[in-house]
């Protein structure tokens, strides 16, 4: 049975600080579902073929996948008030198998939701401000961003509003719904870039200009899968009521120009990289001139509307103090690695870890999505947000109350102190549930986190991070990890590439394969090779990423291949 | 068998002959391809009939452009389900070159596409004979839009360009 999201909201204690649909957001998000619950029909009955059926179903998140659909929800910048987290819930019981999986992208996926049911699916997303648009297909995705935007104290300015200001533009946008291939865009407002924006097809990063005005430096051509690549800046500033149209250039020159011939060379940065940066601006900057002064300005009087929605909650005025004082150790260990500062005194962003060793990275249960839900709503002013190594966050909690909410985090096994370390693996589902996975990606996180369960000796190699993906399609984002994971197949057996020195932040770079791939049971020895030798050639508060760039991957690759690798 | 169409949600049967059907009615309008048309345009012109012209996806809008005051019509062509130039190729005519012609979907065209090619400025659509008859119904599928695009009236209110106050601006379709 549906319930009221406004009758839900009002009994929560605290109403959301998000963007609020209005009529026209909640008709629009109707019609979808009308016009999808008409085209499923019609592929049932044999009105549609299946091939038909595939390329309207793809723009709405609907993937035929190994066991059965699956069914990519959006979830715009990560940010989940507690109603709809609740019911992400309710339907991971209803629909699905009890669990859901948070995504790279900070969407939230379901593995078995029935073809026939998925209508009522999003029937119900509906109702709580929620879809499945754009979700996959070769269309703009949802635009992603910092999930600590609007409390960290290094930023600008909040992304948030640009963020929604972005994701309204692209929705049904009738000239790039049908683009040479997916279009990936993430916005970021501090220095320290937490969304992976060098990586993505479009990066909008909020900057200042010499006299001190805010707008926008524009990249494009990043991204991973079988050629990764680093983006370029196309524009140093833009100012900030340019933007959408400056977009609207980017994507009508990779409309035109993009390859057409080839899937596997059809995302911008092919194009970007074979017309060379200097001569895909010219055209971006031509094609810019004939739209900038149209329809697409953005106004002063829009962006403070966008900005009211991101308003900051009701902050107390308390100082900060030091909580883990006199605790048990195991509060310590996880105030210290899942918690971080936040710009008002007093306060703590607390990371909710999905990354229990034996639990699939990035899995949460129903139970645990209705837990995480009522402890944001008496610890977090109602908001919920997905970060995009695949953990959750609270983002506002008072210092003095991180213990008790830590208590109820650990009785769920939601505290697991791991962000930022060997065991917060980022993970695609590879080829337990994807079709076109070519190895197993949890299975390989199992045994990582069985062969490294000793915290002493996590915490001692520092800030490190494992990424995995179970195909060249890289949703696990093994190109950026510090230690990258490539599942490949090899005679019908799963072996795996290791890369080192891949980093997905401000200093993004591409991690070097080290050698030949492993078989699965030596995936995590090999691992051990190489946290090794970091162990005894780093200089004192070195990262493992540093040493690898200061040392490069020989010392690495001889000690990994010492003994011969067998399956 | 005269070809049906969809021309400003109407069905209709299809006046225009494509170069390929014009051997029997040399009255009748016609529809060449941009190379047939560079080749010799003379020849076209002087058979003294309405003239239009097929845009191929790989070709651009600004290749045709200087002659586009010869065209009654320009067709779009779409190779394949995921093909999307013509929706950029509609845009451009209708608002770059302010071409005020009939503008025609033909090759892969499915009513659920309909919308988008609309909203890029398509007024005719080349349709099965199994899609046509319900295929007007895709013009309501939406009541409003984001973005401002090339509407000729069919959405009826665009959402971005609402002010702080809730009044409308520039730009406004209503």
């Amino acid at each position: 049975m549906l319930r009221g999201y406004w009758r839900d909201c009002g009994r929560a204690k605290y109403r959301a600080r998000m963007y609020r649909y209005d009529v026209t957001d909640k008709t629009l998000v109707r019609q979808r579902v009308a016009q999808f619950r008409d085209q499923t029909q019609r592929f049932l009955k044999g009105a549609l073929s299946e091939d038909e059926f595939k390329h309207l179903r793809l723009r709405n998140g609907l993937y035929i996948q190994r066991h059965a659909p699956m069914l990519r929800i959006a979830i715009p910048y990560g940010l989940l008030s507690t109603t709809q987290l609740r019911t992400l819930a309710r339907i991971a019981r209803d629909y699905d198998r009890g669990y859901g999986h948070f995504t790279t992208r900070q969407n939230i996926q379901f593995n078995w939701p029935k073809l026939e049911q998925v209508p009522d699916i999003l029937a119900e997303l509906a109702e709580v401000e929620m879809h499945a648009i754009q979700t996959s297909g070769n269309c703009i995705r949802n635009t992603t961003s910092d999930h600590l935007a609007g409390i960290t104290p290094d930023e600008l300015e909040d992304p948030r509003p640009w963020c929604e200001i972005i994701r309204q533009w692209s929705t049904f946008h009738p000239e790039f719904s049908y683009l040479p291939r997916k279009f990936k865009i993430a916005v970021t407002g501090a220095p320290q870039d937490r969304a992976a924006s060098l990586v993505h097809d479009i990066g909008v990063h909020i900057v200042r200009d010499d006299s001190g005005e805010l707008g926008f430096e524009i990249l494009a051509g990043g991204g991973l899968g079988r050629t990764p690549i680093i983006g370029q800046v196309v524009r140093k500033f833009l100012p900030r009521e340019h933007l959408l149209s400056y977009l609207e250039a980017i994507l009508r020159v990779y409309n035109l120009e993009g390859r057409r011939d080839n899937l596997t060379k059809a995302r911008i940065k092919i194009l970007v990289r074979s017309l060379g940066i200097e001569e895909f601006t010219r055209r971006v900057e031509a094609e810019w001139d004939s739209l900038r002064d149209g329809g697409l300005r953005v106004d002063a009087a829009q962006i403070e509307r966008m900005r009211s929605f991101f308003n900051p909650p009701a902050y107390l005025a308390l100082s900060n103090t030091s909580p883990e004082a006199g605790r048990e150790t195991a509060f310590r260990a996880w105030y210290r690695y899942n918690t971080t500062a936040h710009k008002v005194p007093g306060y703590r962003a607390v990371y909710v870890s999905l990354k229990k060793p034996g639990v699939a990275p990035g899995d949460a249960t129903d139970v645990q999505m209705d837990l995480i839900a009522d402890l944001a709503d008496r610890f977090s002013f109602g908001e919920v947000r997905v970060t995009h190594t695949q953990n959750l966050l609270l983002a506002d909690v008072e210092q003095g109350r991180t213990y008790e909410l830590w208590q109820s985090l650990e009785r769920a096994g939601l505290a697991t102190p791991n962000i930022g370390t060997l065991t917060d693996i980022i993970c695609c589902p590879g080829l337990d549930f994807c079709s076109l996975a070519n190895a197993g990606s949890i299975d390989v996180a199992r045994l990582i986190n069985e062969r490294f369960d000793d915290y002493d000796y996590i915490y001692d190699l520092g800030e490190i991070d494992i990424k995995m993906s179970g195909c060249m399609n890289a949703c696990g984002h093994h190109h950026v990890g510090n230690i990258g994971i490539l599942g490949v197949d090899k005679g019908g057996e799963e072996w795996y590439q290791i890369t080192i020195g891949g980093a997905a932040g401000a200093d993004a770079s591409l991690g070097s394969v080290i050698g030949p791939s492993v078989p699965k049971a030596q995936v995590a020895e090999t691992i051990e090779h190489l946290l090794e030798v970091y162990v005894e050639e780093r200089a004192p508060e070195e990262r493992f990423l540093d040493t690898v760039r200061r040392l490069g991957i020989k010392p690495f690759k001889e000690r990994a291949y010492a003994a011969p690798i067998a399956a | 068998m005269p070809r049906r169409l969809l021309r400003d949600a109407k069905i209709v049967v299809d006046e225009w002959r494509y170069v390929t059907e014009a051997a029997t009615d040399s009255a009748a309008p016609l529809i060449v391809t941009l190379a047939q048309w560079q080749l010799e345009p003379d020849t076209w012109l002087a058979r003294g009939t309405p003239l239009g012209v097929v845009l191929s996806p790989a070709q651009h809008v600004e290749q045709l452009a200087p002659d586009l005051e010869h065209f009654a019509l320009v067709a779009a062509e779409f190779s394949g389900p995921s093909e999307g130039r013509g929706y950029t190729q509609g845009r451009q005519l209708r608002e770059h070159w302010h071409f005020a012609g009939e503008l025609r979907a033909t090759g892969y065209v499915r009513r659920d596409q309909l919308f988008f090619m609309a909203r890029c400025g398509f007024n005719s659509f080349e349709l099965s004979d199994t899609d046509i008859a319900d295929a007007y119904t895709a013009f309501s599928t939406f009541t409003a839009a984001y973005q401002p695009a090339n509407d000729l009236g069919l959405v009826h209110k665009l959402r971005t360009r609402v002010s702080a106050a809730g009044a409308p601006i520039a730009g406004t379709l209503t």
